[in-house]
């Protein structure tokens, strides 16, 4: 039975271990280069830089002048919300981060697809967007003003730019590396042009195109800061712009720390979202 | 369903690959083709089942396929190319999806075919959860979820253990007795080749042409009880490849 086989390997192995009495243990070498979920680890150290921070500027260490205290700021953040322009500010900027960032991820994945499966569309569209790509939108931004109106057109337009060409590339990237026996065996099976496309290449472009998410989500905060600060009277970059116009440093902090947490929360919902759909990577 | 092959030759730029080839695979048939690594045998495979066009020749199918078949000739792949974010069980709904059949029914076949391969326990499960020898269940429970005429199969088992390979050996016999279906096994284990093969196709290094045809007239069933005889054919067929492989040898030293 294999109890008994494996009582009597462990009696071997113990007789074995006491003959030698230089037997020592392998030394362990296999850790690292793996990454384990430390939830609070990231909360903690946030929470030491500003109380350190709150500290340095009780004391004195730090200049009231140079930075104001994280306090200073909670408190401006306190006024934002007692009159009420808090959601003012946050709800223009969030309106045109979604929607210049939706169409911008929603064209972009579509050039990347044609880009990715058509010759002609590689030939064509390629070169231009590897000529456009590095571009600063934001130095474009006056042109979208002339084309799009000073208004929402131009900041949307923007973001949109902005976020285009990195989905671009990371689509059609990702649409180059879906293993190539898996589309034979679809051919084989006489699968239709359009299933192979949505049930073996698109699932297996996922992960590049949602990596490009993160790249495309932070280049789109930035310029949306950008953009708001041409020409808008609402918005974060409208309100960081005017508190910096006023020196009331505070004010700019409280808008930094609305930017710090709208990338957190992006963060947050592309790596959930890459949980969901790529569940069965892990 | 018949399977013919002829006169197919095939270049991968300047290099021929396949030279002149006629065979015939018969109804019920197994053809088992071997020959030298880079020989071309996958390209022929693909060829034969028209994932690749050849530069010379002609593929043919004869004979009607059996009622209900929605794919006549289906492939094994060595890699077992299942959908690594599909489930077992949706591994095998893929190739249906296309066919308009009713939900209801597709599911009946998806549960008929992972039960004839053992695999009914696991139908929820991901590739990656499976064994390398589960995995080459999967796809034969998908490739018979389309009820093929003509199974073409390339090195469907050297990715597997040898006590594995033979467990699926066991298998694949026990399929190829109750479905009769035609087949053209492609492998580099010659003791495979003389287990299913009615006849052998042996090929040259590349470019690769028929170097022999070795008829095995012997029933799957019988065979391991007549070890000895296959072991005789065997060596044979060994024999015919060992020259080859030593002219190949002596070949690359010519050009060191
Ligand atoms: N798509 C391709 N483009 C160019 N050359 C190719 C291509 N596919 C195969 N070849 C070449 O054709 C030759 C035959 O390849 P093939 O894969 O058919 O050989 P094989 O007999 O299956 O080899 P193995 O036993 O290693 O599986 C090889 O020299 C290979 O390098
Ligand atoms: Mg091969």
């Amino acid at each position: 039975m294999s109890h008994e086989a494996a009582a009597e390997g462990r009696e071997r192995a113990e007789e074995d271990a006491a003959a030698r009495e230089d037997a020592r243990p392998v030394p362990f070498r296999g850790g690292g280069f793996t990454h384990r979920r430390l939830g609070p680890v990231a909360p903690i150290v946030f929470l030491a830089i500003i109380a350190l921070w709150e500290v340095g500027s009780r004391t004195g260490v730090i200049s009231p002048v140079a930075l104001p205290a994280p306090s200073e700021a909670l408190g401006a953040l306190a006024d934002l919300v007692a009159t009420g322009m808090l959601w003012k500010h946050v709800g223009a900027s969030l309106y045109r981060l979604s929607l210049g960032w939706v169409l911008g991820s929603l064209l972009g994945i579509s050039a990347g697809l044609m880009i990715g499966l058509f010759s002609l569309a590689r030939a064509g569209l390629l070169p231009l967007v590897s000529a456009l790509f590095p571009i600063p939108k934001i130095a474009l931004l006056p042109l979208f003003i002339i084309w799009f109106g000073i208004g929402e057109g131009s900041k949307v337009a923007t973001i949109l730019f902005g976020t285009f060409f990195p989905t671009v590339i990371a689509t059609y990237g990702g649409v180059d590396n879906v293993d190539r026996n898996l589309i034979r065996m679809g051919q084989s099976f006489g699968l239709s042009w359009l299933s192979i496309v949505r049930k073996i290449i698109i699932p297996g472009a996922m992960p590049a195109i949602l990596s490009g998410f993160r790249i495309s989500a932070s280049i789109a905060i930035v310029l949306l800061v950008a953009a708001e600060m041409i020409g808008a009277e609402t918005g974060i970059g409208a309100y960081i712009l005017m508190a910096g116009a006023l020196f009331a440093l505070d004010q700019l902090i409280a808008g930094v720390a609305l930017l710090s947490t709208l990338g957190l929360a992006i963060a947050w919902l592309i790596g959930r979202t890459e949980r969901a759909l790529l569940a069965w990577r892990a | 369903m018949q399977l013919i092959l002829r006169g197919i030759s095939h270049r991968y730029g300047g290099t021929n690959v396949l030279e002149d080839i006629s065979f015939a695979v018969g109804d019920g048939e197994i053809v088992c083709i071997v020959g030298p690594s880079g020989c071309g045998k996958s390209t022929l495979l693909r060829i034969a089942g028209g994932l690749e066009r050849p530069d010379e020749g002609e593929v043919l199918v004869a004979g009607k396929a059996p009622d209900g078949s929605l794919n006549p000739l289906t492939y094994i792949f060595q890699d077992f190319a299942l959908l690594p974010w599909r489930t077992v069980a949706g591994n095998v709904s893929l190739v249906l999806e296309d066919h308009g059949i009713e939900a209801k029914k597709r599911r009946a076949i998806i549960e008929d075919v992972l039960s004839r391969t053992n695999l009914s326990d696991f139908s929820r499960a991901l590739p990656r959860q499976l064994s390398g020898g589960m995995k080459q269940r999967v796809a034969i429970a998908r490739a018979l979820a389309v009820k093929p005429a003509i199974m073409l199969m390339d090195e469907p088992l050297s990715a597997l253990d040898s006590q594995t390979r033979e467990l699926l050996m066991d298998d694949l016999v026990a399929l190829w007795q109750r479905e009769r279906f035609s087949a053209c096994y492609v492998t580099h284990n010659l003791a495979e080749a003389v287990r299913l093969g009615r006849r052998i196709v042996v090929l040259s290094r590349r470019p690769g042409r028929i170097r022999e045809v070795v008829e095995i007239d012997m029933p799957l069933t019988e065979r391991p009880e007549r070890l000895v005889e296959l072991e005789k054919l065997q060596r044979q067929v060994w024999k015919i490849m060992r020259e080859e492989a030593r002219e190949a040898d002596r070949e690359i030293s010519d050009v060191a």
